[in-house]
């Protein structure tokens, strides 16, 4: 209570509940996450660093975060690509069923990710609807890296569409015309004015889908066929860590996933400030 | 004439094209995982679906996961109404960084989430020992799958209420305040109907990911059959021997819960999309 009524002079606002609120948020957020991920990142430092360094640079680790970290990468780089697409026909076009269309563009954030990783291995296996037809090609998706993306993409889609719809909305169309008028075509007034008037809702939509894939679990493991360093994701080598009871491993590639996610954080953040210096 | 097309429409050609493949693109990702989803439950016809559901297991895991929903949801709300409160009705430094901390937990890999809490309270953990000694489960118990549930569902319904609070301003609550209406009747009277659809939004899709939520409760929920495995873990072990028919049907279960979140969210941005912040956002 003794923060609480210090912040309270430089308040001037009359309502009431202050301290109970902020105090109670505190409480619980240290709790539940401030806490808990303290646990995590000082581990290390109660261990000797080197062994972090060893966990961290062994061949298996190593692997597994290339995969994890790069399969995200071209996960995010396409739903970027494919959400743009999405979020255009969505603003701009009226056609049949684009309200359902809109709805379903939140399956991947609503639906258990056991249920969309059994879905999707079901599906992308050579005896599968689309596994049976890729397979006549040659081409292997499931229990390959090419599984792990096409879960990383499923995973990530809602957050670009998501992103770049409101901006879409919210866009005037005056500079397209203006675009038009000077004897632009309709393609050059898209890559040439719109593109990079959505470029910071596109990267924070790249980034968001990154975040997602780098750390998605349940979606991954079903498809991935899971192979020491080729099909397998690093937050599946945690677990694989930890049921060996193998903590220290286990945690530090933990901390390695937290860097990156605090990393993305300040990534959006400055994203989120860029765009609204630009408004 | 065919030039009556504005100059900002897109020609017909581009227009088809576009729509190609966002139809392609959605049916491929999208459609096509929850049908199969279906066609696979019902492989074998209503029976086995039927049987698979009625399981005492299958009971025993959807019982856990309500539980579990049951107890973290209402925290989260509670959580949720005193942050966005605390930081929308009053000025104080560091907000913006509270702000930040309060969303670390969708940055976070739910495995993480998972492990940070074997990091505390399993038996190499911080209170491991203690907890060993006093004979006191939180990890491969309700309370570990419930602080994991608490970890992943942490930021809906404040990062819901804290925009659209901020939207509405604290000038309603200091009229009902120097009309002489205590704090808590001001609260009950006045924010609370302000902001009833979008607390009911945030707890909606809070509630979706509580029910679902795989990797997080799968660190530390120790998988036994029946007694702590919660329904997607539950399709995670039928899947995993090979009861397709049986992982699909509970997988079903959870698909259609999916889509109820999914009709009901759309019905709430289209009925009160004046208040709620996710509309406004978009």
């Amino acid at each position: 209570m003794t923060a609480a009524t210090i912040f309270s002079r430089s308040t001037r606002s009359r309502v009431p509940g202050f301290g109970l609120s902020l105090g109670f948020t505190l409480f619980y957020l240290t709790g539940i996450v401030l806490v808990p991920l303290l646990a995590l990142v000082l581990r290390p430092f109660s261990l000797h660093l080197d062994d972090f360094w060893i966990a961290i640079s062994a061949p298996r680790v190593l692997a597994a975060l290339r995969l994890s970290f790069g399969t995200a990468l071209a996960a995010a780089v396409i739903d970027t690509l494919f959400g743009f697409i999405v979020a255009w026909v969505l603003v701009r076009y009226r056609f049949p069923g684009k309200r359902l269309m809109d709805a379903l563009i939140d399956l991947p954030f609503a639906l258990p990710t056991a249920v969309a990783g059994i879905a999707l291995s079901t599906l992308y296996a050579p005896t599968g609807w689309v596994g049976s037809v890729l397979a006549q090609h040659g081409i292997k998706v499931a229990y390959t890296p090419w599984g792990v993306l096409v879960a990383m993409i499923f995973i990530g889609l809602p957050f670009t569409v998501r992103t770049l719809q409101p901006v879409l909305q919210d866009m005037g169309r005056d500079l397209e015309e203006a675009a038009a008028t000077l004897g632009a075509t309709r393609p050059q007034a898209i890559l040439r004015v719109v593109v990079p008037m959505m470029l910071p809702a596109l990267l924070t939509g790249a980034a968001l889908a990154f975040a997602r894939g780098v750390g998605e679990y349940g979606s991954i493991i079903f498809i991935a066929g899971n192979l020491p360093m080729k099909s397998e994701i690093a937050p599946l080598l945690i677990v694989t860590k930890l049921e060996q009871f193998d903590y220290a491993g286990a945690a530090s590639i933990g901390v390695v996933m937290l860097a990156a996610s605090f990393v993305l954080l300040l990534a959006l953040n400055g994203l989120q400030v860029w765009a609204g210096k630009r408004r | 004439m065919k030039k009556n097309r504005a100059a900002t429409d897109d020609p017909p050609l581009l227009r088809i094209l576009l729509c190609g493949i966002a139809f392609v693109f959605i049916g491929l990702f999208l459609v096509l995982p929850l049908l199969v989803v279906f066609s696979e439950a019902l492989a074998a016809g209503l029976g086995p679906v039927w049987a698979a559901v009625t399981d005492s297991d299958t009971l025993a895991a959807i019982r856990l996961s309500l539980l579990a929903a049951a107890i973290a949801v209402p925290l989260n709300t509670v959580f949720g109404i005193a942050a966005s409160w605390a930081i929308v009705k009053f000025d104080f430094p560091g907000k913006a960084f509270l702000v930040t901390l309060i969303d670390l937990p969708f940055s976070v890999s739910p495995v993480v989430a998972g492990l940070i809490y074997v990091l505390v309270f399993g038996r190499q953990g911080w209170f491991g020992s203690w907890l060993t000694d006093h004979d006191i489960h939180i990890l491969f118990a309700l309370p570990g799958i419930v602080l994991a549930t608490i970890f992943v569902t942490f930021p809906f319904v404040a990062r819901e209420l804290i925009p659209l609070m901020s939207d509405q301003g604290r000038e309603e609550e200091e009229a009902a305040l120097s009309l002489g209406a205590s704090g808590f009747a001001t609260f009950w009277r006045v924010t609370l109907p302000n902001i009833k659809w979008g607390l009911l939004y945030g707890i909606l899709l809070c509630n979706a990911r509580a029910l679902g939520e795989f990797g997080a409760v799968s660190v530390v929920s120790g998988h036994i059959r029946g007694q702590t495995n919660t329904m997607p873990l539950h399709v995670e072990l039928l899947y995993n021997n090979y009861d397709y028919v049986g992982a699909f049907s509970v997988a079903a279960l959870l698909a259609l819960l999916a889509l109820l979140t999914l009709a009901l969210k759309s019905f709430l941005e289209w009925r009160y999309a004046d208040e709620l912040a996710a509309v406004h956002r978009h």
